[in-house]
């Protein structure tokens, strides 16, 4: 291919005053960046600044209302996707593109087939497929079903499918927030080797000290537009962080130890079985049952999880996700069936309705904010009532008391900094971090003894994140008792009290945040490290 | 508030722009079939020519409107929690058989008797619908499928039940089957005297109009508040907006389910009263048919809002009514059929374009309100 | 290796089916359980079933719910008479198929272009097909119109012209027609394998035989063509396929143009079956179709299976009504095998954990098997004849049962019925 020598005299991208317009909001604004070929070029900013919009744009999937891109040298307009893909670019997504029922080979070829004689000739892509992997040390089983591989795998199925396109510039959509850093370190080799053979990384982030690690060029965005194009090696994180938000970067460090000796969630012997609930038989009681269980190999999504969290204590669960983190959750809230006791303040809450839980004081900071936590198209003092609907000040006998739960509405928007016109306002009309932060002050409201924060800064900017921080450092404070689930180690190592690590349903080791690394709780978390689990 | 009544603006506006395309596309059917369409337009609003036509023809209207306007009610308490109830055409079916005929065997005083009726006519619609409701919360089958075979079935079994265990006595000559008439008492007193208020002769055709509307406005008003103002109402709102959310926020979806359905069934149950206690007497096997289904599209034309769905049960029926002047005009009378399936289809249309410009004002707003004329990303 | 497997278990079914069935005509003496002429009937009744099944799986698959299949095939049913009685057959078959494939692209321009709820499009659509038909026929078969003449009238079309080729095995089933003759001896076993195979290949209309065709071809097309893979994408995750550059929207309006035109072919299969056009002949066999369609869940070969039951049912309760009450010792006898696998499975040595120890729900559950087999004989024993009202629904309840077993276990493509916006993450 002479890519590479053409590409030496030209850039691979060029970005040149960019604008994008969305209903209200201006997007990105005058964008111009420069991307020379056979490099890792990072683009970073904090969430909310713009930087998956751009990537949408020079990916095809929006049309900037002003500039232009040029690709290696010439000017480019794309409709779609596809338009991207012929010019050689390809994207792996933030959230994966995945079709979950198919196969790892079908989800590479779809829209790149190859045919012989009208039928999908899976013989020569597979081949294809396995020559790819092995040449870029990306190993995958093209037969096995998507919906089978851990998040690490699918991470390399969607770079597959973007060198089976034969993309020459490479974009990556936060590839590192899911993965742990023993992972990371994985991919950063692949993406050298990628480089090495002369293609393009673009490389999207927001965590400094990974790009610091592989960039070669770092461009920030901050509120939308470029604010400066700096080289790697002249700057520091702190640096970085004063262009990308305009001070440093707010901490998740908690002071002193606020735990106390009253336990307020306890959890025994929690276990979940993957193909559906089965009352334990009589007689056998549940310890039998489990044992048996675990004996006929049949898979379990939480497996004997016992803990507590004490009034005052943040504890942090740590885990890759899909270890069991979820079904945990939904166990302690009673949406799941679970065996095992879940005890609340000394009481059996085990066969308690979720609602019944919610009343006897659980909050719940759901992990997806749209799809568990809000009603995106009602206002927001409805949004207020839901999971208080039979607690004051929502509750009248049978009525929605709307005007006292209007006004408390209106005391969260004011004690938690919700930016917003009224509480009239639709839901999705809210920026993702001023939804959070309203999340947050709803289940933080009627004094809860418990609370599960799950992934509670996620995909918010860094205003909302240091607010929420020191919501819950207040309310550790205060005597609440958190249950933080995150995906970020810092996050995790930074707010708990003590750390648990999730693995393949497992509670696999105890950890002191003090003490620990984030690359030792990475060892943890994919089972490289073995815990305490022989007690 | 200025956003609410600006989405209500953007509502009315949206329905007018369908209901015109639909007049539109039909009269061009109209025109293909050799008719004119100004003989049409003219024909449904032809109420007759002497004074006693037109009060049968204004009678006639809001006696069809009064089930529509119910069938409308019970569509939309499942609409609203995004369950389908399509099948309130077996219910009111085989509720108002069942109604008809315990009504038949009994006399009480008129109060009692017929609130005797209503209450069986809501209980089997209420029990019907349970059926899929508890197969649904059990055993995870679709509600779509399942009230469409029961559908089937209901209509089976209330023709079977016609024929047999709840057949009358059939009169000489009399080539319909019919179920025993009702006792004078569960009659529902006409209310024949409003046209007197405004100076027109009393309708005569059918019985009149039928008493049943004022128990229809009471139902509406009621089912409003319920689904407005109550913490039900609100389950179900959460319900239908987002599940996995209201299922976080403590709200049981099996209950909520064979409640909502219940409550679906119930309404249901009373679609074909007033046809029973206002006019027959008695169920017979040419009771109006189809009310069901024309529900379904009177609960979408009117947004699922009881208001919403009192205007378009009045717009269908005022159509409906046409039918007779129609033929006179020599114009097909199933062009109502058409315009009314027009009409749904466009307004769902219509709702949906509607619904994003309303979003896109809001999201707009809020921008301006803030001043945040600093870029955000906007989540995709 | 499972694939093998599968397919070994299914032939093992057919041939425990056949057997069963075998034994309950011997037991009953009603010979037309597996006669060649109710197997015949119940193939023809099987293929609109099966078309409207494909319909579904065509739509369903591209991610589009279409319960507007129902309203899809009366345009079939009305479109094929019209032309049917002008031009004959092959027109109908045309003419049909172009009707119901209008239908649906009015269910795409409605779902796809204005992200409309599919069912709510769906039932639009049933409200709109018989609407149209009825106008049409108004206008065009009007008193005093050729049509009119030749036999028409508001409900009905004149007599489809012409005949369609039929064949028949030779010698099996034609000439000497030894299928027939094994059949006639009434034996036990053999004559219900003689039987079916002769209601199989006797006189079989050519475009029926081309119709079941559709099932394997089906198979082909979506699962073995870079076409299927992409229009299967849509469904599954039409995100992931934009991404990649497949072009949406394109591919769910064919799915569900084609879907519709499946759906009209049915109706014109009802058209051939009473030799014209009859308002309000599909019966719901759009929705019986969708039935069948998910029984299979979401695959050809179930699909087939399904529309099968579907139409044995019919074609039984067709060709003697009375027939139709073996269905409940068929019933009871299926709850029998029931309660005896489930006796071997909790008395087997190495029985899964959650019967080792059965609970009560296990309990009640056999319970109820036995209760329910105990009526279904009782009722076998005491009913003559059933009201014809119970048997015209023979297969609405039938679906209503199967869903009742097997909703569960069934996977439906995961973003079926799902709003796409193109640029619009969910």
């Amino acid at each position: 291919m002479s890519a590479d020598t053409l590409a030496t005299a030209r850039p691979a991208v060029e970005l040149e005053g960019i604008t994008k317009r969305f209903p209200g909001v201006v997007a990105n604004h005058d964008i111009c960046i420069t991307v020379q070929p056979g490099t890792v070029h990072a683009i970073v900013g904090e969430n909310g600044a713009g930087k998956s919009t751009l990537m949408k744009i020079l990916y095809g999937m929006q049309k900037p209302d002003e500039g232009t891109i040029k690709i290696n040298g010439t000017e480019v307009s794309f409709r779609t996707p596809s338009d991207a893909i012929e010019v050689g670019i390809g994207m792996v997504h933030q959230h994966f593109m995945l079709a979950d029922n198919f196969t790892v080979l079908e989800n590479i070829v779809l829209g790149a087939e190859p045919k012989r004689a009208g039928r999908l000739d899976t013989a020569s892509a597979r081949r294809r497929i396995i020559e790819l992997a092995e040449t870029h040390g990306l190993r995958v089983d093209p037969d096995k079903l998507v919906e089978d591989l851990g998040v690490g795998d699918r991470q390399r199925v969607e770079i597959l499918k973007v060198l089976y396109r034969g993309a020459r510039i490479l974009i990556l959509d936060e590839p590192t927030a899911v993965l742990v850093p023993q992972e990371v370190d994985e991919l950063f080799q692949n993406l050298r080797e990628l480089k090495a053979e002369g293609l393009t990384v673009i490389f999207i982030s927001h965590k400094l000290d990974e790009v610091l690690g592989i960039a070669d060029a770092i461009t920030v965005i901050r509120r939308g537009t470029t604010v400066a194009s700096v080289d790697p090696r002249e700057v520091t994180a702190r640096q970085l962080a004063e262009l990308m938000v305009g001070s440093e970067l707010p901490t998740a460090e908690t002071r002193d130890s606020t735990v106390t000796d009253t336990v307020a969630l306890r959890v025994s012997h929690l276990t979940v079985e993957a193909d559906g609930h089965h009352p334990p038989p009589k007689g056998v009681g549940f310890a039998g049952y489990a044992a048996r269980l675990r004996e006929e190999g049949k898979r379990l999504l939480l497996d004997d999880v016992t803990f507590q969290v004490r009034k005052g204590e943040i504890l942090g669960i740590a885990g890759v996700e899909g270890n069991g983190q979820s079904e945990l959750i939904e166990a302690i809230m009673g949406i799941r069936p679970a065996h095992g006791l879940v005890e609340l303040d000394g009481r059996d809450i085990s066969h308690w309705s979720t609602l019944k839980r919610r009343e006897a004081g659980i909050g719940y900071i759901p992990e997806d904010r749209h799809r568990q936590g809000l009603l995106l198209e009602a206002s927001l003092w409805e949004n207020r009532v839901l999971g208080h609907q039979t607690r004051k000040p929502a509750r009248r006998g049978i009525w929605v008391d709307r005007k006292a739960s209007k006004a408390d509405t209106q005391r969260i928007i004011e004690a938690y900094d919700v930016r917003t016109p009224s509480v009239e306002t639709l839901a999705l009309a809210l920026s993702g971090g001023n939804q959070q932060k309203l999340i947050v002050g709803r289940e933080m409201s009627g004094d809860p003894a418990f609370l599960i924060a799950a992934h509670p800064t996620r995909g918010v900017d860094v205003g909302a994140q240091a607010a929420i921080w020191d919501h819950l450092r207040n309310a550790r404070a205060a005597g609440l008792a958190v249950l933080l689930i995150s995906a970020d180690l810092d996050e995790l190592i930074g707010l708990s009290d003590c750390i648990q690590v999730i693995y393949r349903g497992r509670l696999v080791a105890a950890l002191d945040p003090c003490e620990i690394t984030p690359e030792q709780l990475g060892g943890y978390m994919t089972g490289a490290i073995a815990g305490n689990e022989e007690k | 508030m200025p956003a609410g009544l600006n989405r209500a603006l953007l509502t009315v506006v949206g329905a007018a722009v369908a209901v015109v395309l639909a007049i539109a596309v039909c009269s061009v059917a109209i025109v293909v079939a050799g008719g004119s369409p100004i003989d049409a337009l003219a024909a449904f609003f032809d109420f007759g020519e002497s004074a006693r036509a037109q009060s049968n023809s204004v009678a006639t209207l809001l006696n069809r409107a009064v089930p529509l306007f119910i069938a409308g009610l019970a569509v939309a308490v499942g609409f609203r929690m995004n369950l389908f109830n399509i099948g309130v055409e077996g219910q009111y079916r085989i509720a108002a058989i069942c109604a008809a005929f315990v009504g038949s065997t009994f006399t009480a005083p008129a109060p009692i008797q017929i609130t005797v009726i209503i209450l069986v006519a809501a209980a089997v619609g209420g029990l019907y619908a349970l059926i899929p409701a508890v197969m649904k919360v059990t055993r995870g089958v679709n509600e779509v499928i399942s009230t469409i075979m029961l559908n089937y079935i209901a209509i089976a079994l209330s023709a079977y039940l016609l024929r047999e265990p709840f057949a009358g006595e059939r009169a000489e000559g009399q080539l319909n089957t019919t179920t025993p008439p009702l006792p004078e008492s569960g009659m529902f007193p006409d209310l024949n005297f409003v046209f007197e208020w405004f100076g027109m002769l009393p309708p005569t055709r059918n019985g009149g109009l039928w008493g049943f509307l004022l128990v229809a406005v009471v139902l509406g008003v009621v089912i409003w508040v319920v689904l407005e103002r109550t913490r039900f109402g609100f389950n179900i709102k959460a319900s239908g907006l987002n599940g996995p959310a209201a299922l976080a926020s403590g709200v049981n979806p099996k209950t909520m389910i064979i409640a909502a359905m219940m409550l679906s069934g119930g309404i249901a149950g009373l679609i074909g009263l007033p046809e029973i206690l206002g006019d027959r007497g008695a169920y017979t096997n040419n009771f109006t048919a189809g009310l069901g289904f024309l529900g379904i599209a009177v609960a979408l034309l009117g947004r699922n809002k009881p208001v919403g769905i009192a205007f378009a049960a009045l717009l269908f029926a005022f159509l409906d009514r046409a039918q007779g002047a129609l033929q006179f005009a020599d114009i097909p009378a199933s062009v109502v059929t058409i315009i009314q399936g027009a009409i749904v289809l466009l307004v769902v249309v219509a709702n949906e374009v509607t619904n994003r410009i309303a979003l896109r004002i809001e999201e707009r707003r809020a921008a301006q309100q803030l001043g945040r004329n600093t870029p955000v990303e906007v989540a995709a | 290796m499972t694939k093998v497997r599968k397919y070994h278990l299914a032939l093992i079914a057919v041939a425990g089916l056949i057997l069963v069935v075998s034994l309950v005509r011997v037991l009953t003496g009603f010979d037309d359980l597996t006669s060649s002429g109710t197997v015949g009937a119940a193939l023809i009744l099987a293929v609109p079933i099966a078309l409207a099944g494909l319909g579904g799986l065509w739509a369903e698959r591209a991610g589009v719910v279409n319960i507007g299949l129902e309203g899809m095939m009366v345009l079939g049913t009305w479109f094929a008479g019209w032309a049917g009685y002008q031009w004959g057959p092959w027109a109908a078959l045309v003419a049909g198929l172009i009707g119901g494939a209008l239908g649906g692209l009015l269910h795409a321009v409605a779902t796809v272009t204005f992200g409309v709820d599919h069912i709510i499009s769906g039932v639009a659509i049933n409200l709109l097909g018989p609407g149209i038909t009825r106008f049409l026929s108004e206008v065009l078969y009007k008193e005093g119109t050729p049509a009119a003449e030749a036999g028409a009238g508001i409900t009905s079309s004149p007599a489809v012209s012409g005949d369609t080729p039929t064949i028949s095995l030779p010698l099996l089933s034609s000439g000497p027609d030894l299928l027939g003759k094994l059949e006639s001896t009434h034996w036990f076993l053999v004559a219900d394998i003689a039987g079916v195979l002769r209601g199989l290949t006797h006189e079989m209309n050519l475009l029926v035989v081309l119709a079941v065709l559709l099932l394997p071809l089906t198979f082909f097309v979506l699962w073995h063509t870079a076409f299927g893979l992409r229009l299967r994408s849509a469904g599954e995750n039409p995100w992931a396929a934009e991404s990649l550059g497949v072009n949406v929207y394109r591919i769910k309006y064919i799915a569900v143009v084609i879907s519709g035109a499946f759906a009209g072919l049915g109706g014109v299969f009802l058209v051939f079956v009473s030799d014209k056009y009859v308002e309000g002949q599909t019966q719901g066999r759009g929705f019986i179709g969708l039935a069948a369609m998910i029984f299979g869940n979401w695959r050809p070969g179930g699909l087939a299976a399904g529309s099968a039951l579907f139409g044995y049912a019919n074609g039984l309760q067709l060709r003697s009504a009375q027939t139709v009450n073996t269905f409940f010792l068929f019933g009871a006898v299926l709850l029998l095998v029931y309660i005896a696998l489930q006796i071997r499975r909790m008395t087997a040595p190495d029985r899964p954990a959650e019967l080792a120890a059965p609970g009560g729900r296990q309990y009640v559950l056999m319970a109820l098997a036995v209760v329910g087999a105990a009526v279904l004989f009782w009722l076998w024993l005491v009913i003559d004849q059933l009201p014809n009202d119970f048997v015209f629904i023979t297969p609405h309840v039938l679906t209503l049962l199967v869903l009742l077993v097997a909703s569960q276990r069934l996977r439906m493509p995961k973003a079926d019925g799902v709003s796409y916006r193109r640029g619009e993450q969910h």
